[in-house]
């Protein structure tokens, strides 16, 4: 029986200075991330102690230097989130990693909120700028000139299926989802052959199939195995391939129907042999086709569409949940996929206001249409990647959205609510809740620990091995009858 | 470090808001169509449909208009200064 998918992104912003000579992406970085602050998060540690970066799920340790930073660079670089996120500089991008959900609808409510958070620190960094510099935010990719930036999606597995079972049905899915979760750009870059709007940020720069890397040689499926959790037990599925999605509909459906087809690896019923002759060019294919009817060669010579064999999953996924008891969010998951994939077959214009890299392909052709320019216009250019920006006023996304011609999935209540309000039904929760309730106490934070430094004593770690564990139904008994981190810690001995 | 002289945030700030309710307030107009080829005018005679072309094709003349309002006046210079460290 496959185990709760409970799952989380992890999105790396484009970031930059206009009208600022001198622009440094680290100092901006950390002036972003700094800018946001909730009452404790100024000094609360992130725990690298629990971190494994160079661990491979293919069983081997990698060599290489783990990074801890000193902790005053730690406090800096750091922000650990009364909603239970993370928030924080890594390398020379601010990233968002949201905190635990079980399921999508809650996973694109999480997502938003950290737009939400980063364009809200933005506008405080700004009043700290020189006259005339303004920082500005993208959710996207890549800056077209050969440099990615990653969004990663981590979904809880067990570690009982196989990393090489695992790996061999995802690479078909992952080649071919891209039809419905690419998140569109113009052009090509990383020496991939010239086309003049593809699906994919991302696909241009996948050079290898599998592999622990992230930054350089990137493969189609990550081998990280840094579990955050009981590793006994668990994995964490770590998926680099993504795009980062601005519309709610990809993001829902990207992580809902990734979910379902990972429960059903974990239940050993993908019963159709998908293996591709060359999933590195298949990548590449899939994206640079817009009319989603590019046929790729498989393992046993036969070849099938994108469509085709997102087709397949689906056919299976159903035969799935109507054997298996499976989530209640399985039904409305399966019925978007079964819409999406229809129209992409009939004419992927119909999605253009569902998906990102139709609603993008199609807004810009408008453009181009009535300005009487063509695809290697700077405007056009600039259109994609403002099509990203994360200001409300000036973020061509959030104009679509704004007079709905996307369409929603959640409400901006549920976004507001979850930019200071954790899940209710993940240790996100007692994280969350320990550093609204104890935040003056807390030391450092990790996914799986939280420790508290009370008074003399030295630092007590409470640790959090069980992602489901730690909810409002688990806990709020336990956090209302202790009024401090002393009394927490006590209650929790006892 | 630099945040000293940030103020602290309440995220429940009425600028905040007020880029809620700008975004809820066009949730409301969502029935009124855009989208995309899910119309329930479709089918009702030729005339209808040409109608219906040709608002459409005001209502994307609007949008590229508004679009062309907020879009990036530099365009050719600040997509190439556009420059980021790869990430991950």
């Amino acid at each position: 029986m496959a185990i709760p998918k409970v799952m989380g992104t992890e999105i790396e912003y484009g970031i930059t200075v206009k009208n600022d000579r001198d622009f440094d992406p680290i100092s901006s970085c950390v002036l972003l991330v700094n800018a946001y602050r909730e009452e404790h998060a100024g000094k609360i540690l992130w725990d690298y102690d629990q971190e494994n970066p160079l661990a491979d799920a293919r069983g081997f340790q990698v060599d290489g230097e783990k990074y801890t930073p000193n902790q005053q660079e730690n406090i800096a670089r750091n922000k650990t989130l009364e909603n239970g996120a993370r928030y924080y500089v890594d390398h020379a991008h601010p990233e968002y990693s949201c905190p635990e959900v079980t399921n999508p609808h809650d996973l694109v409510v999480h997502e938003k909120a950290g737009e939400r958070i980063v364009e809200f620190s933005r506008r405080e960094a700004n009043t700290l700028l020189p006259d005339g510099a303004q920082m500005l935010i993208y959710k996207n990719n890549s800056d077209r000139k050969g440099n990615s930036y990653g969004c990663h999606e981590n979904y809880l597995m067990d570690r009982r299926t196989s990393f090489k079972q695992i790996a061999e049905h995802l690479m078909p899915f992952f080649v071919s989802r891209q039809v419905y979760s690419g998140a569109g750009k113009v052009g090509t870059e990383n020496r991939a052959q010239p086309c003049d709007f593809q699906l994919s940020q991302r696909a241009d720069f996948f050079e290898t199939e599998i592999a622990l890397d992230t930054m350089v040689k990137r493969p189609i499926i990550n081998t990280r195995d840094e579990p955050h959790a009981d590793r006994e037990k668990y994995r964490r599925l770590h998926v680099i391939v993504g795009d980062a999605n601005m519309s709610e509909y990809a993001i829902y459906l990207r992580n809902g129907v990734t979910a379902i087809v990972l429960s059903m690896i974990e239940d050993g019923t993908i019963t159709r042999d998908l293996t591709l002759h060359d999933p590195v060019r298949a990548i590449k294919e899939v994206s640079h086709d817009s009319t989603c009817t590019a046929a790729i060669e498989l393992q046993n010579g036969k070849r099938m569409t994108a469509v085709q064999m997102q087709r397949s999953f689906l056919e299976m996924a159903e035969d799935y949940s109507r054997t298996r008891e499976t989530e209640s969010w399985t039904r409305d998951i399966l019925d978007k996929w079964a819409f999406v994939l229809d129209a992409l077959e009939r004419d992927p214009r119909e999605l253009s206001g569902k998906i990102d890299w139709v609603i993008k392909k199609v807004m810009i052709e408008h453009f181009m249409d009535r300005k009487g320019i063509d695809w290697e216009s700077p405007r056009v250019q600039m259109l994609d990647l403002q099509y990203h920006d994360l200001r409300p006023d000036k973020g061509l996304y959030y104009l679509l959205e704004r007079q709905g011609k996307v369409e929603r999935i959640v409400t901006d209540g549920e976004i507001t609510k979850a930019i200071t309000e954790p899940p209710e039904d993940t240790r996100a929760y007692f994280r969350g809740q320990c550093l609204k309730r104890y935040g003056a106490e807390v030391f450092g934070v990790n996914w799986d620990s939280i420790s508290f430094g009370i008074g003399e004593d030295p630092i007590k770690r409470v640790l959090m091995a069980e992602p489901l564990k730690g909810s409002r139904a688990h806990v709020e008994e336990l956090l209302e009858q202790s009024q401090t981190a002393a009394d927490l810690v006590k209650n929790l001995r006892a | 470090m630099v945040q000293k002289t940030a103020a602290p945030v309440n995220p429940l700030d009425a600028e905040l808001l007020s880029f809620a309710m700008a975004a809820e307030s066009s949730q409301k107009q969502k029935s009124k169509g855009g989208g995309g080829g899910e119309s329930a005018e479709s089918g009702k005679g030729p005339q209808k449909l040409a109608k219906k072309g040709e608002e459409l094709k005001e209502e994307m003349d609007a949008l590229v208009d508004e679009i062309d309002e907020v879009l990036e006046e530099n365009a050719e210079e600040f997509v190439k200064n556009y420059v980021q460290r790869g990430g991950e």
